[in-house]
């Protein structure tokens, strides 16, 4: 009994074999229906314990909205154990919702119509929270995340990095151990993305909250998650540091550099050439090694006039993983 | 800076214990649906304009009633006060049950939209979330013309009155309010499986209610029987009230069924209530 | 030109795809048919040639009535006025106002793919299942023929007039909050004034004399009775003009509305 609390606690988040298979039917004909299983998730175990920001990432349709769904309880697994704080979340949805807090990026929890102030007095009321609890945790989203200027304004009217931070908030207010959070970044301008993230370490560092987010940004796992999982197809690909999954996806930075005229493809250590378009040239190198002595051995032989650096995005990172693997076996 | 952050467990290792179960349901309507109110107030004149405006048009219903009798003396062999009985004990079951329930027929759209899922992430029951949804005190307008008919009605009627009947009076308006609820939130489970039906369910609540405003004396024999058996709508005025107005029932049946409206809404909300619950699961195991 | 009746057949061909919701109207649509003729047949059996119909021709008056609630936008919100107040509600009509196609002619063409699916995929099958059921006065004598196409055509006339109320009521947004609320009232307006509950030559002295000249009697009163043989030569051209005239004056306030809606928008961005 004892031991399963301490597990409890140490692995916050616990998901073995779990499994979600759709029926899907597809129009075939004029009445004809063709009925196939969709393997959401199939099989995917890992633990969190309290405390650590892991991002989930993976391309469109991987599982990774399916599987925040069945920790948040909104699905029942097809199969397969889930444990949220000791707890599971398809049988006790509402006792769960007081322990966790949610954000779909692409879909606001908030009043459409009202101040954002109400939709966060309605928060006070259905959660239950104390008074003063509320007023504390109120006080400190509005100071970290500037809500200030905004509270008094219909929802409707804020813009998409304002509502983000709206909705961030109100799944903050009830003390939540854990945030789940669904593409937090999507669609905001570089400004909103670096105060959302900005909230979310310190939130992570002094309250110790849990955060699981899913994101198509890389950048987010780099600025914020030190333990990442790759999900496709509904399979777990990997699961460890980010730097890792450069290792094993043998990932490839691209070095833009602009020459003062056409010349031939570049010939640098440590780099190929990928493309030519006039005075343009695309070198990639591993992901892994500094761009510096690059950049040095190109400005010393070469007429540079301008470079740029650009980031594997994670369909590339993926795609890559895929390749080695087939290679493999 | 405060000391507490958000997200720190208020006592740790047995966090969130003290406040484990959600809001209930009812509670749950009422902090929504006081939202609602508040968000409609806050814009006093268009506020005041449609609140005036609906109870005017709900009105129309009536006056129909009203224009047809200006033509004859009666319907079906039942005299105007009769039909104003019949009209007003039906409005205000319905209007009952359509200002706690109505809204729950825009269950297809939430799913459509997926918004279903910001309300399963909250601590409180579905149904009573996608209930208050929209709350519109506009929608008293139908309860208090119901109510009016049915005064008037009263006023109108020269009965033997007992005991009994005068209880039976609010009975069945209560009563007819469940049945009523029990088919929307049925209707609306429904959707869970065909989307785009929504409009199904109309038939019966405002098919239904419209219904039960004439006679049963007026319709087919068929038509009757279905909703006594098969959807007991009848249980909503038709049997009792006629009881009340000392007339026979079309179809043959006991006296003593003029009673039965109490059981029947508690058949009808545990069915409406199964259908409910088999529609989440449905949706929480499919996701769409 | 071309990009409004594209605008039009696509909108035909999205509601096509709607079956489960077409079979549902259906479905609604008969019972209330139902429900209504009944009502009907009583009010017809205590005073034959009430409001100048004998019962036959009262009982195709409601199954008219149910074959047009749909396709005439009588019932809650016309199919689109949900749509745009919640684009207005929204702020994306702000990009609609922009767009190279006029805001009111993309609408109406939504609208009238829209209608004639409905009169095709909803009005059928009530209208057959009424005449199997009860007696009723449809046109099938070679003399009377002709009252097929002249109802098509007063249908046509009714659609655009309701389309221009729902325009008029979903613009309403821009200034009223509660947008349902705007909605329920034009629609319980439209039920009562168009007849449908009850024919408006059944309505009584002034209310009936008002009743019969207001744009909603375009909607179902007067198809019902280009339908029933009422208006012949110059009254059925006198019959058309009435819906025409109707549709370009609530054409037209829509126009004026749409401009000071755009000229809102620019004032408060969006």
């Amino acid at each position: 009994m004892t031991d399963r609390e301490t597990d409890a606690v140490s692995d916050f988040i616990e998901l073995e074999d779990v499994r979600k298979v759709f029926d899907v039917r597809r129009k075939k004909g004029f009445l004809r229906r063709e009925r196939h299983e969709v393997r959401a998730v199939d099989g995917i175990s890992f633990t969190v314990p309290r405390g650590e920001i892991v991002g989930y990432i993976g391309p469109n349709g991987a599982g990774k909205s399916t599987t925040i769904k069945m920790l948040t309880g909104i699905l029942t697994p097809s199969g397969g154990r889930i444990r949220v704080a000791g707890i599971e979340p398809s049988r006790e949805r509402t006792k769960l919702a007081h322990r966790i807090g949610v954000v779909f990026g692409q879909r606001t929890t908030l009043w459409w119509d009202l101040p954002l102030i109400d939709s966060y007095k309605l928060a006070h009321r259905m959660y239950r929270i104390p008074d003063a609890r509320f007023r504390e945790n109120l006080d400190r989203c509005v100071e970290l995340l500037d809500l200030a200027d905004l509270l008094a304004v219909p929802v409707r009217q804020l813009s998409l990095g304002q509502r983000m931070r709206g909705d961030i908030a109100a799944a903050l207010l009830h003390d939540p151990e854990v945030l789940y959070l669904d593409e937090p970044t999507i669609g905001l301008d570089v400004v909103s993305k670096a105060r959302v993230r900005e909230f979310l370490r310190d939130l992570n560092a002094t309250a110790g909250t849990t955060v699981l987010l899913t994101t198509h940004d890389l950048q987010d796992i780099e600025q914020l998650c030190k333990r990442v999982m790759v999900i496709d197809h509904g399979r777990l690909m990997y699961d460890g540091a980010l730097a890792g999954l450069h290792e094993i996806g043998e990932s490839e930075r691209t070095l833009v550099v602009d020459l003062e005229r056409e010349l031939p493809p570049l010939d640098i250590t440590g780099a190929r050439v990928l493309r030519v378009e006039g005075p343009r040239q695309w070198l990639a190198f591993p992901a892994t090694a500094s761009a510096a002595p690059l950049v040095t051995e190109v400005a010393s032989s070469y007429p540079l006039v301008d470079l740029s650096v650009r980031e594997p995005d994670i369909e590339a990172v993926i795609a890559k993983m895929y390749a080695d693997r087939a290679e493999l076996g | 800076m405060a000391e507490h952050a958000p997200g720190a467990p208020t006592a740790p290792g047995a966090p969130g214990t003290a406040r484990a179960t959600g809001v209930g349901g009812l509670a749950a309507f009422r902090i929504i649906a006081a939202m609602w109110i508040r968000s409609t107030m806050t814009y006093r004149f268009s506020f005041a304009m449609t609140l005036l405006a609906n109870f005017v048009v709900t009105f129309f219903d009536f006056v129909v009633i009203l224009l047809m009798f200006t033509h004859v003396e009666g319907l079906g062999g039942f005299g105007f006060a009769e039909v104003a009985f019949l009209y007003g004990t039906t409005s205000t079951a319905f209007g009952l049950a359509d200002l706690a329930l109505g809204q729950v027929s825009r269950i297809g759209r939430r799913v459509r939209d997926g918004t279903l899922d910001t309300l399963l992430v909250r601590p409180a029951p579905v149904l009573a979330q996608v209930a208050a949804d929209r709350f519109a005190l506009r929608r008293l307008g139908r309860v208090s013309q119901g109510l009016f008919v049915l005064v008037w009605s009263l006023v109108l009627l020269d009965l033997d009155w007992t005991v009994l009947k005068v209880c039976l009076v609010p009975l069945m308006v209560l009563s007819g309010a469940g049945i009523f609820g029990s088919v929307m939130v049925a209707g609306a489970a429904f959707q869970f499986w065909a989307r785009d039906a929504a409009e199904v369910v109309n038939s019966f609540t405002y098919g239904g209610n419209t219904l039960l405003q004439y006679p049963p004396t007026i319709f087919a024999r068929e038509l009757v029987r279905g909703v006594t058996f098969v959807l007991p709508l009848a249980f909503v005025n038709w049997l009792p009230a006629l009881y009340v107005l000392g007339r026979p029932y079309p179809v043959d049946l006991p006296e003593s069924t003029a009673f039965l409206p109490p059981l029947v809404t508690a058949v009808c909300a545990l069915a409406a209530g199964a259908c409910w619950r088999a529609g989440l699961r449905s949706y929480r195991s499919t996701g769409s | 030109m071309r990009l409004y009746a594209a605008v039009a057949a696509g909108s035909f061909r999205r509601h096509a795809t709607y079956r489960v919701a077409t079979a549902a109207g259906v479905f609604t649509n008969t019972v209330f048919g139902f429900v209504l003729a009944f009502t009907f047949n009583a009010l017809w059996d205590e005073r034959p040639n009430l409001g100048g119909y004998d019962k036959p021709e009262a009982l195709t008056y409601v199954w008219i009535g149910q074959a047009l609630l749909a396709t005439c936008g009588l019932m809650g919100g016309g199919g689109f006025a949900e749509e745009l107040i919640e684009r207005i509600k929204t702020g994306d009509v702000a990009v609609d106002l922009y767009r190279p196609a006029d805001l009111q002619l993309w609408w109406l063409a939504t609208d009238l793919g829209r209608a004639a699916f409905e009169l095709a995929g909803r009005g059928i099958v009530p209208m057959a299942v009424g005449a199997l059921a009860f007696d009723l006065a449809l046109p099938g004598a070679s003399g009377d023929l002709w009252r097929w196409p002249a109802f098509l055509g007063s249908v046509a006339l009714g659609v655009v007039v309701g389309f221009a109320i729902w325009f008029l009521v979903s613009l309403s947004a821009f200034w009223l909050m509660d947008g349902a609320g705007v909605v329920q009232v034009a629609w319980l307006c439209g039920l009562f004034f168009s007849g449908m509950l009850l024919p408006l030559t059944v309505f009584p002295g002034a209310l009936g004399e008002v009743a019969r000249v207001l744009p909603w009697a375009s909607m179902l009163q007067v198809p019902a009775d280009v339908f029933l043989g009422k208006y012949t030569g110059w009254g059925l051209a006198k019959a058309y003009g009435f819906q025409a005239g109707w549709a370009v004056v609530l054409l037209a306030a829509g126009r004026v509305l749409q401009l000071a809606a755009r000229r809102r928008v620019v004032v408060q961005g969006g």
